[in-house]
């Protein structure tokens, strides 16, 4: 047992699927917001095996897509600092900011490196100790903690060429705010495992009490999904709306408080810029005033022009509310693709346009 | 990038400031990871790992209560 490939095994998926639609009896609107749920929902083709009635809408689940273009824009100016090494992870360097992205930006001479691992960063400061490393980091509460412990490591250690330029954002207010819009459909959510294996689950009651809303926590496995959503309308049939985690193996009601304590010593909760969503409040993370020192954005001055997002195609926006499915596009495999995309959803392990194309392909 | 993947623990040390690191086995691919988040990770136990950090310590007997409930309806 790898508890890998078992959550994969066709006669559950079978088995689930056929629970699924002994259980559903009308039409459900269901959210996940979750991009590993995403692609694994396409790569599966779980919309296939699923009873016509369960609408699957895709959320903002990719922390790269909702990064603003402002935020990548200023990353971009930072790497072509002198004596700066930027490092992030290998899904940033192509999402289109306001003027090019970070692979441009090394084709002009910046020095741009991927890394697997913010500590990986940390290690790249020691190695470069004349020049400036900076790490820019992006993600989910799942993220978050590995950021924070490279800061305070590096704080710790004295390492002082080693800065964070840090868009981390935080997913219950972003629901929250989906939920609450006046053209919100959605029934019933799956709340992304991987997030709630470090948060815990503490944000959710409020949320099912006011949407009055089922709330299923489910990992990211396609047996995950479908065991998920099976619970989730289970729950809608019976006129249920309860919290309910569905992903036990990992995630426990009080998430990893070692991990959520790091990052609160790293990190104030701020109103934070969601690309597809605007402000949302209390969205994101800053780097607190006495660590100012390790925050990039602190530390490099540079102007980010405002971004027209008009004179862009992309459509992200409504494709990361969930309104417009990538297929819809009229951009989708065509003007865009992942070797052109238009925008981050196209370009991300963990965009919903890339999960349709690579899995379903181009439009006929 | 929230891959959260499974992977056994097959060796474990302090690395610098005393922070516990460990090589983790994902099939054949091995991997070192920050146990920051996990010292009480035994060698043997399966951990989420995500980014480099173990974010937590999966809970093998969750896991095949999970999986039993499956077999238990393919049988019937």
């Amino acid at each position: 047992m790898r508890y890998v490939d078992e959550f994969r095994s066709p006669a559950a998926i079978r088995a689930a699927s056929e629970a699924i639609a002994a259980t559903v009896t009308r039409r459900w609107t269901i959210m996940e917001i979750c991009g590993g749920q995403t692609h694994a929902i396409m790569r599966w083709s779980l919309p296939e095996l699923l009873p016509e009635q369960v609408e699957l809408v895709h959320g903002p689940g990719c922390p790269v897509c909702v990064t603003p273009a402002e935020v990548v824009e200023q990353a971009r100016q930072i790497a072509l600092q002198p004596d700066v090494i930027l490092a992030s992870f290998g899904d940033m360097l192509r999402v289109p900011g306001t003027r090019g992205d970070l692979l441009a930006a090394r084709a002009e001479g910046a020095d741009v490196r991927v890394v697997t691992s913010p500590l990986d960063a940390l290690a790249l400061a020691r190695a470069h100790a004349d020049r400036t490393v900076v790490l820019f980091a992006v993600g989910f509460e799942t993220t978050a903690p590995a950021t924070a412990m490279a800061i305070e490591l590096a704080a710790a250690t004295g390492l002082g060429n080693f800065a964070a330029l840090t868009g981390h954002v935080r997913v219950a207010p972003a629901i929250e705010l989906l939920l609450a819009a006046p053209d919100n459909r959605v029934q019933g959510r799956l709340a992304a495992g991987p997030v709630c294996t470090v948060e815990g689950v503490a944000e959710y009651p409020p949320l099912v009490e006011r949407f009055a809303m089922p709330v299923v926590v489910a990992g990211f496995k396609p047996l995950d999904i479908l065991s998920g959503l099976l619970a989730c309308v289970r729950q809608l049939e019976s006129g249920a709306a309860r919290l309910e985690i569905d992903y036990r193996r990992a995630v426990r009601p009080e998430g990893n408080p070692r991990a959520r304590a790091c990052v609160e010593r790293v990190f104030e909760i701020v109103d934070a810029p969601w690309r597809g969503l605007g402000v949302v409040p209390a969205g994101g993370l800053r780097i607190r005033d006495a660590l100012a020192e390790l925050d990039a954005g602190r530390r490099f001055s540079v102007t980010i022009p405002g971004a027209d997002e008009l004179a862009s195609r992309c459509r992200a926006a409504e494709v990361l509310r969930g309104i417009l499915r990538p297929s819809e596009c009229p951009e989708f495999g065509r003007a865009c693709t992942p070797e052109r995309p238009l925008g981050a959803p196209m370009v991300s392990s963990e965009g919903a346009c890339a999960a349709y194309f690579r899995h379903r392909g181009r439009p006929s | 990038m929230c891959l959260a993947i499974p992977g056994r623990l097959i060796e474990r040390w302090l690395g610098v400031g005393e922070v516990p690191f460990g090589r983790v086995a994902f099939g054949s691919v091995r991997r070192e990871v920050c146990l920051a988040y996990t010292p009480e990770a035994e060698l043997g136990a399966y951990l989420i790992v995500h980014v480099g950090f173990a974010i937590q310590v999966l809970d093998q007997r969750a896991a095949r209560e999970a999986l039993a409930l499956w077999e238990a309806i393919e049988d019937s």
